[in-house]
């Protein structure tokens, strides 16, 4: 066993680089998956069956292949296609589009979740469409499903270090490329390791407070 | 541009099934220390719960990327053990999976009636006698539609060990990807092998589901509509399904 401090030393001014970028790509990524999410969970709800198929089919695609494989997809195919994006880029727009789908099971049970008086109450009142689901039914809605998307966002933490493979240096791609240049791997991918233990295990405590907070 | 040639299906093909293997071998490892895990957690010793929630948050806490790259790399170099990168990858696939598994069991045997355990013990069970004979057999068809999308989860997870270097689907796609230098068609097909792949899990799933209720005297699951039939995730309440993603 052979452990070398001296290799933990060089590798934190990396670590603190990754650690940068994984919270970028996180907080990018969560802002895609909340928005585009929403979307989905709207349009599964559409009148017109034309919207409504085609988007579940989509969603169900997305949500039961792999987000490594869909990495790959984006930053080969895309360029193909004539679309040339940052690997940063690539990255977010993966993890943002693979977890929508998630969010949008998250959001569309939260919908379900309004009771139904509240759609009668926003129709007895007259309510335009669009202000029934503005000010009625989705901040009801979003608020119960607080603590869930939050789960969504630690389960996104911990994929995050899949956008290494398109060359990204995150935690863990900075501490592929340590390696590979000093020899000394153990040291760095132990503390990345270390590192998401001790992001994800405060966050989990947090959502579950939150969780008793909000859903009642 | 070419097309993509017998021999390159055939690369495809090897990787799809190894893909099935991986599958296969870390679900089962998976549900073992699920059963474990989950179990231990309900225990009445603190220090067996203690121990036994200390794992599921460390595993549930890391990436399974990270644990793989350090069951490969980090392993041979502290403990100088090398493991056959497959069995290694089954390791970690595993464990991780296995940790979000031992929540499912732990809701699920909670779930069970308390009054069910209380008649066990005026019978004079032993405490495993009421586990294999009344707890499990009732919470077991709860565990079926999360244990679902799980394994759906475990499947894309297996899409890890090609950044390590096991030749699954994608790691021979990428192989197939340089021989043609063309990425579209060759990572569609195995975005739909996966998909195909989970579909078939799922089916399979269902007809365990409908099993486990009939065994102890429930209704089977509604089938639904058409969009029902076409979501492959089984709707579980909150709580248990916001953990159980990788």
């Amino acid at each position: 066993m052979k452990w070398d401090w001296s290799a933990v030393g060089d590798f934190m001014p990396k670590f603190w680089d990754g650690l940068l970028v994984t919270l970028q790509a996180l907080v990018l990524g969560s802002l895609i998956a909340f928005a585009l999410g929403l979307v989905w969970a709207l349009a599964q709800r559409s009148p017109l069956k034309a919207v409504r198929w085609p988007v579940s089919i989509v969603t169900e695609f997305i949500r039961n292949t792999p987000l490594l494989v869909q990495l790959f997809f984006l930053y080969y195919v895309l360029p193909e296609w004539g679309i040339t994006l940052s690997a940063m880029t690539t990255g977010v727009i993966g993890l943002g589009l693979h977890y929508s789908t998630y969010t949008a099971e998250v959001y569309r049970a939260g919908i379900d979740g309004v009771p139904v008086g509240q759609w009668e109450a926003a129709k007895a009142l007259s309510l335009p469409r669009a202000r029934t689901w503005t000010a009625v039914i989705l901040p009801q809605a979003i608020r119960r499903v607080v603590p869930a998307l939050g789960n969504y966002v630690v389960a996104m933490l911990k994929d995050s270090p899949m956008i290494m493979i398109i060359g990204v240096l995150e935690m863990l791609g900075e501490a592929r490329q340590f390696g590979s240049q000093t020899f000394q791997m153990a040291e760095p991918v132990t503390i990345v390791g270390i590192a998401f233990i001790l992001i994800a295990y405060p966050a989990s405590l947090l959502l579950r407070a939150l969780e008793r907070r909000l859903v009642r | 541009m070419n097309e993509i040639t017998a021999g390159l299906w055939g690369l495809l093909f090897d990787g799809l099934w190894i893909t099935v293997q991986l599958t296969v071998y870390s679900a089962a490892l998976a549900a073992v220390v699920a059963f474990v895990i989950g179990l231990a957690r309900t225990h009445r010793l603190w220090i067996v719960r203690f121990l036994s929630g200390a794992y599921f948050e460390i595993f549930r806490g890391t990436s399974a990327l990270i644990l793989m790259f350090w069951i490969f790399f980090v392993v041979p170099l502290l403990f100088g053990w090398q493991l056959v990168p497959m069995w290694a990858a089954v390791l970690a696939l595993g464990l991780t999976y296995g940790a979000y598994g031992s929540e499912v069991v732990r809701g699920s045997v909670a779930a069970v009636a308390p009054a069910q355990r209380e008649a066990g013990i005026a019978l004079s069970f032993t405490s495993a006698q009421q586990l294999r004979k009344i707890i499990l057999p009732q919470a077991w068809p709860e565990m079926v539609p999360p244990f679902n999308n799980l394994l759906i989860e475990l499947l894309k997870g297996t899409a890890l060990v090609s950044v390590v270097g096991v030749g699954d689907i994608t790691r021979e796609a990428n192989l197939v990807r340089n021989a043609t230098g063309d990425s579209a068609p060759v990572f569609t097909v195995i975005l739909v092998m996966y998909f195909v792949l989970a579909f078939v899990i799922t089916r399979g799933m269902r007809v365990v589901e409908r099993q486990a209720k009939a065994s102890i005297g429930q209704a089977p699951p509604k089938s639904g509509g058409i969009t029902a039939k076409l979501g492959l995730r089984q709707q579980v309440e909150t709580s248990q399904s916001a953990g159980g993603s990788s």
